[in-house]
């Protein structure tokens, strides 16, 4: 998967029309750690920069609450409503479970909203990237397993052999399946709407480039950015409360 | 005529055809997805009042059906910018 990073030779030669379209992840600086040659790329500095927004905007909403406590100014009330919205999403999705996990999925859907809506200020998404995702996804995964392991103790084994023993296989691979597949849902929206953007903006005459692209950016921005951070929080929260059904 | 094609001209043809043809796997979510639309709608004008549980459940039956498009999606563009078969020439 790394590979459609890269840009090979071939890549290049099947874009026969010559144009530069350039959605790629590019490495800016490589250097060779215990043999392996890594680079700070495109992903991660765009990472870093919407962690630092991310930041910034904690650091300002905690500063204005903390100015005056006691009489509350619109910062103040947005973020409380805007924290009061999440927290009752999670409340209604994971029911008695929510107070332990409320963190970690507003936490998660911040950082995903923020990289998935980030191509409308030019950066590159972070969650266009496999690597961010699965990371993502992995600890998810984590998270669940650690659910079921809670919740059941040693009896988690007994569920992988239901409801025949014969499943086992089957379970087995069923549980490796969510990350995969969470992280490609998310990797395979944001890349599909950084694609389809970076072909319009190189293939197309001067023309269409003026006003038509807000629109797109919109769509694959914004409305499909949310849609998919909603997505991924709503799984993350699913999954791990289907392990303590039981 | 045939024989002025070079191993790698017909490996990357058949992978642009290939590409294609994985993205055909975009048919199924579709239906799907509309389907579950479909339903929704139906819903929400049977039961106005359950709009939102509508809404989430409708949301997340369909991404859960959009991923066997995404993973033609993936294939697709593996076959194009990421080709592997073109370093087994």
């Amino acid at each position: 998967m790394g590979g459609i990073s890269a840009g090979t030779s071939a890549g290049a030669m099947l874009l026969s029309s010559g144009a530069d379209v350039d959605f790629f992840i590019h490495s800016y600086y490589e250097f060779e750690l215990f043999g392996q040659t890594l680079s700070i790329n495109t992903t991660m500095i765009s990472t870093v920069i919407v962690c630092l927004i991310l930041l910034g905007l904690i650091l300002f909403a905690r500063h204005e609450i903390m100015k005056d406590y006691d009489e509350p100014n619109a910062v103040q009330n947005a973020v409380e409503m805007l924290v009061e919205t999440m927290d009752a999403m999670v409340e209604s999705s994971m029911g008695a479970h929510a107070p332990k996990y409320r963190n970690y999925v507003i936490t998660l859907m911040a950082f995903i909203f923020l990289s998935n809506i980030s191509g409308v200020f030019g950066l590159r998404a972070p969650t266009a990237d496999f690597g961010t995702t699965f990371a993502l996804a992995l600890i998810t995964f984590v998270m669940i397993e650690y659910a079921w392991i809670k919740s059941n103790g040693i009896r988690f084994v007994k569920d992988l052999f239901e409801p025949f023993p014969i499943f086992f296989p089957v379970n087995v691979i069923s549980e490796f399946a969510t990350p995969v597949s969470m992280s490609l849902r998310l990797f395979g929206n944001v890349l599909a709407g950084t694609i389809m953007i970076s072909l319009w903006y190189t293939l197309l005459p001067w023309f269409m480039k003026l006003g038509i692209p807000s629109f797109l950016h919109v769509y694959f921005d914004l409305f499909s950015g949310a849609i998919q951070t909603y997505v991924f929080g709503m799984l993350t929260m699913t999954f791990i409360t289907d392990k303590y059904a039981d | 005529m045939m024989s002025q094609i070079t191993n790698e001209g017909l490996v990357l043809a058949c992978s642009a055809i290939g590409a294609g043809l994985a993205l055909i796997a975009g048919i199924g979510p579709g239906i799907g997805q509309g389907i579950a639309a479909g339903y929704g709608a139906s819903a929400v004008g049977r039961n106005p009042g359950a709009k939102g549980d509508i809404m989430s459940t409708m949301l997340l039956g369909q991404a859960v059906a959009e991923t066997t498009g995404l993973y033609g999606l993936v294939i697709g563009l593996i076959l194009l910018y990421a080709n592997p078969l073109i370093g087994r020439l």
